[in-house]
């Protein structure tokens, strides 16, 4: 710290060089941000405590093949399931049949499972209450601009209502606030109804269910009580899988796409030209430099003295670049948010990117440093005085 | 008085450039092939024009000297557009298999409100009304050339994939005409399954995709055990699918009479106006009826969509990053050739052949590096195969294209960071006063 002021000159001695080397740099963390934000959301999807103590079960034959009801109390019984609850796709859409809405029609106990979505006691109570109720994920609500209170129409892509138009129309009673804002993607755009309105509304489902939810006691024995849960349908005409939450919502996102290998490529390509940059602009500093390192020298710096100065000045830029390119991912994510009405999704920066944001700067400020480093330490301090 | 000059011309140079990067966005080849070639003949037919090339071919000779400055500029270059033409290869290929899969001649009707094939369903009923509608053309045995189509996600295991780990694939139930509807659709190894029978043809994309899909073995769709027969190609997104006998898929997943969809051949692309109206005229049916072109289309849209934004987002970013770091090399070039640029204008070069020179020089960088990048593009990425899922579905395998307008694009790109990066350091070299850059270094 004794030398800062030192460092600090060095880096503004060429004050046009310095700011353009910090603009490729920022511009290689700000995208590294967003694009780490996305890998980060894509493998903590479902990655929760609570997503491991939750356990799915479905048809085995297909998603969208349905269960009977009749199965709820008998999962119930399982020991080791603490309650169990159940929902169906209600495939629906607002104005348009591709402006799809996440939305389920679930059994009234179903919020008790989600702690990670968070209704006003008024609220629940008012959803109760209400057939055609149904609770609106805050971001859904920006999205669209609904207000509580509001009746809306909706489309459903695959259910008909009574008089047999896709043409349903629910109230809005509440909001679903998310409390644990990591995995608030999903829950943020998500709509709820009743199970009970949606069953006897539409001819086509008639109590069957399209995948139950069970908690589990003990994470530990999550294995076993899936098993559990699959013997009771073994050998019927509704077999099931059961899977906890966490791997089903892994093993779906592996279908998306390979969506790791292609951010992984694109963080490789931008990494590889950034280190060649700033690679190139500290040997170019160090080069002009020099006599005056020969000065420093020959008043007694020693030589591992010169190399630190060199290798701090490195990665200080990386720093300070890094540092705002990574804030400016983080301030730009809501900005995005904004401006396309919550249709896309810039997850908050976690501590995880930044740890590894910050890994990445000090790294890639030493390796870029080190070659001019070594150059500066091992100056002979008559040839560069002279010159030569 | 200086101040407010130099703010001028600073504020001039920023419009100058805004409108010259629209214009090249804009222009298409033609014009910029027409002003490439006046850009040649200025230098070759003027003064100045001699002068500049006289001066770039300096710069451009002693380019080996500044051979690992000059790199930066390619390489940051190559890079933003290996990765803008990657991104869009991804979505120009997304788009071009469900482009191919569908035509203006054939058409698909759904239940009213289906946003995809699978959440419809049509009762026998409808579906005999539907068959007999004007437009439909004709097999060589008279019947109308309409296929009804049971469309399901069954589970299957995917390659690779842990022991229990199940992927969704559309399992297409059809009958003997669906083959007549898509002729594309070719058999490559075994043979058609037989109706009545538990057998299936696989889609040479979904034999990518999926464990077990190998002529003679059996899989579990739904409850049973089914034998694979066959394997089809059709070249379009058909390919992820698994085909069987439409009434045994329907007895399997318990669908009794009613299908998903009906697919059928209009005698002519023009008939389509006619189909519609008497479908939606008919008071028996409550159906949607789109081209199966149309179809696909708005299936790939949104997907393509946000391909493409995000494509050009981190291909925008990455270019800032490059415009700056050519910027640097550029000021660093015009820095260590400030004496020999300034004696160039002690003895009467004037300022425009010494801008474009330092500009020709930078464009050559990019043009390099435009190369290098949309070859790499094109090695890596040209027939990569990826997959997604698609249509709510199932796994839709597509293979990246990498196109001509593409790379011409990618190209493009290129050539602008160059201008950018290579216009403030060569204005410098050229408004510098000649007497302090002769005292430099």
């Amino acid at each position: 710290m004794k030398y800062f002021h030192l460092i600090w000159a060095e880096l503004m001695r060429r004050k046009t060089r310095t700011a353009l080397t910090l603009m490729s740099i920022i511009a290689a963390f700000l995208l590294f941000g967003l694009l780490d934000g996305v890998r980060e959301s894509f493998e903590q999807a479902g990655q929760s405590a609570n997503g491991a103590k939750r356990l799915q079960t479905g048809s085995r034959l297909s998603f969208i093949q349905t269960l009977p009801q009749a199965l709820h109390g008998r999962i119930g019984q399982v020991d080791g399931v603490k309650q169990v609850t159940y929902a169906n796709w209600f495939g629906g859409a607002y104005q348009d049949p591709h402006n799809q809405i996440f939305s389920f029609a679930v059994a009234d106990n179903y919020l008790d499972l989600y702690p990670e979505m968070s209704v006003s006691k008024a609220q629940r109570a008012a959803f109760a209450q209400t057939r055609t109720g149904i609770l609106v994920g805050e971001g859904l609500m920006k999205r669209f601009g609904w207000k509580v209170g509001q009746k809306i129409p909706l489309q459903s892509t695959i259910f008909p209502n009574r008089d047999g138009s896709k043409n349903w129309s629910f109230d809005i009673v509440g909001t679903l606030a998310v409390t644990d804002k990591k995995s608030g993607g999903w829950y943020d755009q998500m709509l709820l109804m009743h199970w009970k309105y949606f069953d006897e509304s539409t001819p086509y489902n008639r109590g069957t269910v399209g995948w139950y939810v069970s908690e589990v006691a003990d994470v530990n024995r999550a294995d076993r009580v899936a098993k559990a849960i699959d013997a009771l349908s073994a050998n019927s005409d509704h077999e099931t899988k059961t899977q906890t939450e966490q791997a089903a919502t892994a093993s779906w996102m592996k279908q998306m796409a390979d969506i790791g290998l292609i951010v992984g490529s694109i963080m490789g390509a931008v990494f590889f030209t950034l280190v060649l940059l700033t690679g190139n602009t500290m040997a170019q500093a160090v080069r002009e430099r020099t006599s005056e390192l020969a000065v420093l020298k020959t008043m007694g710096f020693p030589d591992r003295s010169v190399l630190l100065l060199v290798l701090a000045e490195s990665v200080l830029l990386m720093l300070i670049g890094g540092v705002i390119g990574v804030a400016i991912a983080g301030a730009l994510g809501p900005i995005v948010a904004t401006i396309s009405g919550g249709a896309i999704n810039v997850p908050p920066i976690g501590l995880g990117s930044w740890t590894l944001g910050l890994g990445l700067m000090l790294g890639i400020g030493v390796l870029v440093g080190l070659l001019p480093a070594i150059r500066a330490m091992r100056l002979n301090i008559v040839d560069a005085l002279a010159g030569r | 008085m200086k101040k407010l000059k130099s703010l001028l011309r600073g504020a001039l140079t920023g419009l100058i450039l805004a409108i010259a990067l629209v214009a090249w966005s804009l222009l298409p080849w033609p014009a910029l092939l027409g002003l490439a070639v006046a850009f040649a003949l200025w230098m070759l037919l003027t003064r100045s024009g001699r002068q500049a090339a006289s001066v770039a071919g300096v710069g451009i000779s002693t380019l080996s000297q500044r051979l690992g400055s000059s790199s930066v500029v390619v390489i940051g270059i190559a890079g933003v557009v290996a990765v803008l033409v990657a991104m869009l290869s991804m979505a120009e290929g997304y788009q071009e298999t469900l482009r191919r899969t569908g035509s203006d001649d054939s058409v698909m009707v759904l239940r009213g409100a289906s946003a995809a094939e699978v959440m419809s369903t049509l009762d026998l009923a409808s579906i005999n009304v539907i068959e007999q509608a004007p437009g439909i053309a004709r097999g060589a045995d008279g019947r109308p050339l309409a296929s009804p189509e049971t469309v399901v996600a069954a589970n299957l295991p995917i390659k690779g994939g842990a022991p229990d780990e199940d992927g969704s694939v559309q399992l297409r139930g059809v009958g003997d005409r669906a083959w007549q509807v898509r002729p594309q659709v070719k058999i490559v190894q075994g043979r058609r399954f037989e109706t009545g029978k538990r057998e299936v043809v696989v889609g040479s994309g979904a034999q990518r995709q999926f464990a077990g899909l190998e002529v003679g073995k059996q899989i579990r769709l739904g409850n049973e055990r089914w034998t694979v027969v066959g394997v089809f190609k059709s070249g379009d997104a058909m390919d992820s699918e698994v085909w069987a006998d439409a009434q045994m898929v329907a007895a399997t997943y318990g669908r009794g009479a009613s299908r998903n969809s009906v697919v059928a051949k209009l005698s002519d692309a023009k008939q389509f106006k006619a189909f519609k109206a008497a479908l939606a005229g008919d008071p028996r049916l409550q159906v949607d009826t789109t081209t199966t072109a149309e179809y696909f289309a708005k299936q790939s849209e949104a997907m393509t969509k946000v391909i493409r934004i995000i494509g050009i987002v981190v291909g925008s970013i990455m270019a800032i990053g490059a415009v700056f770091g050519a910027l640097n090399t550029m000021f660093a070039t015009v820095a260590t050739r400030a004496r020999e640029i300034a004696t160039l204008r002690a003895i009467g070069f004037r300022g425009v052949p010494v801008v474009v020179a330092v500009m020709l020089e930078t464009m050559l960088l990019a043009l390099l590096g435009g190369l290098i990048g949309g070859a790499l593009a094109w090695l890596v990425f040209n027939g990569y195969t990826a997959s997604t899922i698609a249509g709510g579905v199932g796994q839709l395998t597509f293979d990246f294209r990498v196109t001509g307008a593409l790379l011409w694009s990618g190209l493009k790109w290129a050539l602008a960071i160059g201008f950018v990066g290579g216009l403030f350091p060569a204005l410098r070299a050229a408004t510098l006063p000649v007497t302090t850059a002769l005292r430099a270094l």
